[in-house]
């Protein structure tokens, strides 16, 4: 039997990061507001302390933050001929869960993507040629601009507190930053973090081979900080735990300490976790939602609740799989191109290295992902392709990220796994290696897309969510020319070794490589080529936003949660300052 | 320091309590086994616990062989066992992980490719144990008796045939089982001591991690290019 509640005005589907900020914005317009959130509350006063929160075996092995795999997963396979199988325990990519979601247990490296970015297709060709674009790219302009979503950008640098050096500021070149980088309304709220032995060699060789080094951009408060929510942030200990944990000291943004403080002290808010959202309640005639299912995960009971509007913030995973199963929007078939939802789907190309210096003294223990230096010189339209074989790019990172001890050891390549000679290699390395990564863009691609899985299903009894995807002999080119780059780059820092990380030619959801997906529910200028407006609204329910990465048309050379954030603003206004007065499509097709 | 103040445990100290229980050879093997004292020479004695959370006695003695295997004593630090691995693999199997927890558990199973992960029902408890029959089956094959009971040179063969994929266990992978083996043996060498392996933060202080509380606001300038160096700390050290 399923219970009725009353009506509120908003509901918000997922409580990680864009939730809490659309909820926030919707209650200081007067709404009342339902988060509802799968997972646990999470309170870092309770959960992200010492000495608990020190736990590599629980945190970055066990994965204590993130989904569970056991009421609901992925199912993938490399090709659209092969039958895709369920993954068991995540592994390439980990979703977080609870409150506060994937933006708990970040790296918080925190971008902007480039002018040109927005308008790919129109870059390229303008570039390029029409023609030089080949058929099964099927890449797409983003239906708003840079110069458009900069306050947003902006608005969401200040929620985080971000650390970094602004290197245009209203199209003035300043020393120090990223030259590549688009015109910034305003600097960085806080100073860099500092940096550690490994990128500073590095960006002394890259200023040797003329490229442009500059300290990474991370939200992670290099000192104490009060946001414009009156929340405050601490500074970074670097403690190089950050990676799938969360922040002891405060520095590190996620939603639980820039809004949720403030969402708890609102009465208009009210939260309920452990409430796993089944399905959106569509009326097709109508072309509105009227409220969502879930059931009470505790008591098993179900629920229906009717909103006046509905916000869909899951991960890219969930909401592709809501939007099919309500059928709000046509779903893409990748043999004909036709249809929307699922196409799209993309990933973060990521290859790396390691160098070794026998003797040089890293202390790689101490660190945080945004402890390095990038150059940016190679990513996106910063470089001509002419000739090159391939489109997109990436930047190019050295960073200090920590070295936790059971999963941060690096040794040369050939050196025995275990034994005697592996400690002693062990022993004599683990303080001298110093790690690089290049953050590779991913081109859509017509087979690699999102659809509902014939087979498996989610506790719930759903259809699970299947992924069809596969690294592109294009984004095989971008990552090879990336790589090279940087071994230029590690060469000129004179190491006793090193040893490249290229992808293998299958993508693989074995080892971990990044959690950036992106697609499925995306956003463009018409309802025959993407499922949400240029406002998130979903074209067909006029009452239904779209938040997150879902609605990337592609992924670009750079992490996406700076983007996802500024999207999250740039909607809310919308919702606030447009659709509250008069409802209804804010676009017409 | 705090560390030497509290000191819970000196696996030197604990030796004196190696017990024969872990050590027992499989109940078919004991009428031609020596007694469990005459392991092999090259073996200090152990500071295992009396009693196993989930692992059988021929389990046990299979996880010891092994992890002093790929963990030999040497003067960097003592064997696998002597630092709590074999205890802390016990504890992980009998653990709600170990049980299968957050993992998608429903069929059907279909082998799939390896791009595709795990895919089997076996949960990582019984993963392990399946594979430890397995690979002593291997070994009564092979050599004519279990694998703890080899001597050292024949275990490190072994262990290099299951990694390369030479071997071949009856109807189970020996280098997924390897690979299972090696990645937990690392968890309980350099996890912290609160799970039971890194005895004394014996791995820690090899590598040279200082531990806990890992707080380097002011020394990141500092140390570039210079040795930081404190005597490391854990959980419990802060409990």
């Amino acid at each position: 039997m399923v219970t009725r509640l009353k009506d509120v005005d908003a509901v918000m589907v997922g409580m990680g990061w864009t939730g809490p900020i659309i909820a926030r914005e919707l209650t200081k317009a007067g709404l009342n507001v339902v988060g509802l959130e799968r997972g646990p509350d999470r309170d870092p006063a309770e959960e992200f302390v010492i000495p608990r929160l020190r736990d590599e075996l629980r945190y970055v092995q066990r994965l204590e933050l993130m989904q569970n795999n056991a009421l609901d997963t992925v199912t993938f396979r490399n090709a659209p001929a092969e039958t895709a199988l369920p993954i068991r325990r995540f592994g390439a990519f980990l979703p977080g869960e609870g409150v506060g979601g994937t933006g708990i247990h970040w790296g918080a490296l925190h971008w902007r993507y480039l002018p040109s970015d927005f308008r790919l297709r129109s870059a390229l060709a303008e570039r390029y040629g029409a023609k030089a674009i080949p058929a099964e790219m099927t890449i797409a302009d983003w239906p708003i601009s840079y110069d458009e979503l900069e306050p947003y950008y902006d608005r969401f640098d200040k929620l985080c507190g971000v650390s970094g050096k602004a290197g245009n500021l209203r199209g003035a070149r300043v020393d120090g930053g990223n030259p590549f980088e688009g015109p910034r309304s305003d600097e960085y709220p806080n100073r860099p973090i500092k940096s550690g032995l490994g990128p500073l060699m590095f960006s002394d060789a890259a200023r040797q081979l003329g490229y442009h080094p500059f300290p990474a951009p991370v939200a992670t408060s290099s000192a104490p900080y009060t946001n414009p929510e009156g929340m405050i942030l601490g500074a970074c200990e670097y403690c190089g735990f950050c990676n799938r944990t969360g922040c002891e000291s405060n520095s590190k943004a996620s939603a639980n300490i820039t809004v949720m403080p403030a969402l708890r002290a609102d009465p208009r808010f009210s939260l309920r976790t452990r409430a796993f959202v089944s399905r959106l309640i569509y009326d097709k005639a109508a072309k509105r939602v009227t409220g969502v299912a879930y059931t009470d995960m505790r008591t098993g009971e179900e629920f229906e609740q009717p909103a006046g509007l509905v916000v869909l913030s899951a991960f890219v995973f969930g909401n592709t799989q809501m939007m099919l199963l309500a059928g709000i929007g046509e779903p893409y078939d990748n043999r004909t191109g036709k249809g929307v939802v699922g196409k799209n789907y993309c990933y973060q190309f990521e290859a790396g290295a390691d160098a070794f210096f026998e003797g040089k003294e890293f202390n790689p223990f101490i660190g945080a992902p945004g402890m390095g230096t990038i150059i940016d010189d190679f990513n996106g339209e910063n470089f001509d392709h002419a000739g090159l074989g391939f489109f997109g790019g990436g930047y190019i990172n050295c960073a200090s990220g920590g070295a936790p001890p059971i999963g941060g050891r690096s040794l040369p390549h050939g050196t025995p796994r275990w034994g005697a000679e592996w400690k002693a290699a062990t022993a004599k390395w683990y303080r001298s290696v110093t790690r690089f990564n290049t953050q590779g863009s991913v081109y859509a691609h017509r087979d690699n897309f999102l659809d509902l899985d014939p087979t498996y299903k989610d506790a719930l009894g759903r259809p699970l969510p299947r992924m069809t995807y596969n690294g592109t002999d294009n984004d095989h080119a971008m990552s090879r020319f990336l790589v090279a780059k940087l071994e230029g780059v590690i060469k000129a820092m004179g190491p006793t070794h090193y040893d490249l990380h290229l992808r293998p030619r299958n993508f693989t959801v074995v080892p971990y490589q990044s959690t950036h997906n992106t697609g499925g529910t995306m956003m463009g200028a018409d309802p025959r080529s993407s499922v949400v407006n240029r406002y998130l609204q979903a074209w067909g329910a006029h009452n239904l936003f779209v938040m997150g990465a879902s609605v990337f048309p592609q992924q670009h050379g750079y992490n996406p949660t700076g983007t996802v954030g500024a999207l999250a603003y740039w909607s809310a206004n919308a919702i606030t300052t447009q659709y509250l007065k008069k409802p209804g499509p804010l676009v017409h097709a | 320091m705090a560390d030497q103040a509290i000191a819970r445990r000196n696996f030197m100290l604990a030796a004196g309590t190696a017990v024969a229980a872990g050590l027992a050879p499989p109940a078919e093997a004991q009428a031609v086994a020596p007694a469990p004292a005459a392991a092999p020479p090259a073996e200090p004695a152990r500071a295992e616990p009396e009693s196993w959370l989930t692992l059988t006695a021929t389990e046990a003695a299979f996880v010891i062989a092994a992890v002093d295997t790929l963990i030999p004593a040497d003067a960097l630090s003592p064997s696998g066992s002597d630092c709590g691995v074999a205890a802390f693999i016990d504890r992980q199997l009998a653990s709600a992980w170990g049980g299968g927890d957050k993992t998608y558990r429903s069929g059907p199973f279909h082998t799939g490719k390896p791009e595709q992960g795990y895919q089997l029902a076996l949960t990582p408890r019984d993963y392990f144990t399946t594979g430890i029959a397995a690979a002593n089956a291997w070994s009564r094959t092979t050599h004519g008796k279990e694998f703890d009971r080899l001597g050292g040179a024949e275990r490190v063969a072994a262990l290099q045939s299951w990694e390369s994929g030479k071997a071949v266990f009856d109807r189970f992978s020996a280098k997924g089982f390897f690979e299972r083996l090696l990645t937990m043996t690392m968890e309980g060498f350099f996890a912290d001591p609160i799970y039971g392996g890194n005895r004394d933060k014996v791995a820690w202080k090899m590598i040279g991690f200082p531990g806990l509380p890992a707080t380097y606001s002011n020394l990141v300038d500092e140390y570039h290019g210079k040795r930081y160096d404190a005597p490391p700390q854990s959980i419990a050290d802060f409990s």
